[in-house]
């Protein structure tokens, strides 16, 4: 087997100039889902008849919660491709990925602490759940400071993809965590291998956001990436040809 | 695949594998502090503590809460299908508290085998209904008191 095209899309220039053409897409069509999602489900979704209006914040909660778990694997794999094949462009991706995760993280923290409130009657309890969460949480954050915290580049490379890679083992303890301890978080709504516990109309302003989510996630991913490559590759050849051709001549 | 990138493939799986291990008979050692309450079984089988500061969780039984006529108190119970437990509680409950919901309760475990409680917490579950649907649906109260609380 041919491994060429691998390593062609391990090329930071490649990357950013395949990616300009992606770009207009990706974010067109995660804004458009995340609008019609947020007026479908805040507006017209049918409120629950026990929570009433409050279960409206499942439309920012779930989805942050998903992408955040998601973009950790997106992370880990990134900074393990990086270790085995020594691609550039996947340390970039990995250290683009931590503060986005992060971001998302406490989105589904904060969401979660704000749901808490009127629906159980407080805003943090240290279950199972939350508190596999927070950890997740300081996972992104360590990642990030980590990747930060040598003055050669590559070692931080390295010492954050190790970290993402042993945080792995966080992810199915937070997805499982409801149903292998008494938690006070509620168990799965969206069930992959039986029927979800969602009526229809409340489902599927929930799948069309979590649909943007990923959208938006993959759009922001791509946006910072971008960004960090021309900050590394400031001294190559391509990237001062880009910026000399676009930057307007100092005076 | 070049040999020196296979050996780094075997040294990520070994790292994973073998942190994720480590938690995990972490975790398992640790799986009695995993949970966030005892169930109403645990305080029949005498493994629980009084006079601790322990949490308490389950389906509030239909028909048991007793309110108070002229203060907050309230006492009710909660069961888990196997077990009942009296929780006795002196201030405001949450909005979603009510029979056959389930309720995770805080508070210390007395001699006389009932909980006085310093905080009760309403636990909903997964399920979203709008009122129309539930309004057709025979018996909408979720929690069944299976030993899944």
């Amino acid at each position: 087997m041919s491994w060429q095209w691998f390593h062609r899309l391990g090329s930071p220039r490649w990357f950013y100039q395949k990616s300009s053409a992606w770009l207009p897409w990706l974010g067109g069509a995660a804004l458009s889902l995340l609008s019609v999602g947020v007026v479908w489900g805040l507006g017209f979704a049918p409120e629950d008849f026990k929570q009433g209006n409050s279960y409206r914040i499942i439309y920012i909660h779930v989805p942050a919660a998903f992408l955040a778990l998601a973009g950790y694997y997106i992370m880990a794999i990134s900074g393990a491709i990086g270790l085995i094949w020594k691609m550039k462009l996947s340390f970039v991706v990995m250290r683009a990925a931590a503060p986005i995760g992060a971001a998302l993280t406490f989105i589904a923290l904060f969401t979660g602490a704000v749901w808490g409130k009127p629906t159980w009657g407080t805003y943090w309890v240290w279950d199972a759940r939350i508190t596999s969460m927070l950890i997740l949480f300081f996972l992104y954050l360590g990642v990030m400071a980590l990747s930060g915290a040598f003055s050669r580049e590559q070692s931080g490379d390295k010492a954050s993809a190790l970290l993402a890679l042993v945080g792995t083992v966080n992810i199915p303890i937070i997805y499982k965590s409801v149903d292998w301890w008494f938690t006070l978080h509620q168990p799965a709504t969206l069930k992959l291998t039986e029927a979800s516990t969602i009526d229809p109309s409340m489902f599927y302003p929930l799948i069309t956001m979590i649909a943007g989510f990923y959208l938006f996630y993959a759009w922001v991913l791509t946006l910072h990436t971008r960004t960090m490559i021309l900050q590394r590759e400031g001294r190559t050849q391509w990237v001062r040809e880009l910026v000399g051709a676009s930057a307007p001549a100092k005076a | 695949m070049h040999p020196a990138r296979k050996q780094r493939l075997i040294l990520v799986v070994l790292l994973v594998a073998l942190s994720s291990a480590a938690i995990g008979f972490v975790t398992y050692a640790m799986r009695a502090n995993m949970d966030y309450f005892y169930a109403p079984r645990a305080f029949a089988a005498g493994e629980v503590p009084f006079e601790k500061r322990i949490r308490a969780g389950g389906c509030v039984v239909p028909g048991s809460i007793v309110r108070d006529s002229d203060s907050l108190d309230v006492r009710f119970a909660i069961t888990d299908g196997e077990a009942e437990l009296e929780v006795v509680f002196d201030k405001i409950l949450p909005d979603l508290f009510a029979e056959g919901e389930a309720a995770v309760v805080t508070g210390k475990l007395q001699q006389d085998g009932y909980v006085r409680a310093d905080q009760v917490l309403a636990k909903h579950d997964e399920t979203y209904t709008p009122p129309e649907v539930a309004d057709s649906m025979v018996g909408n109260a979720s929690c069944q008191g299976d030993a899944k609380i």
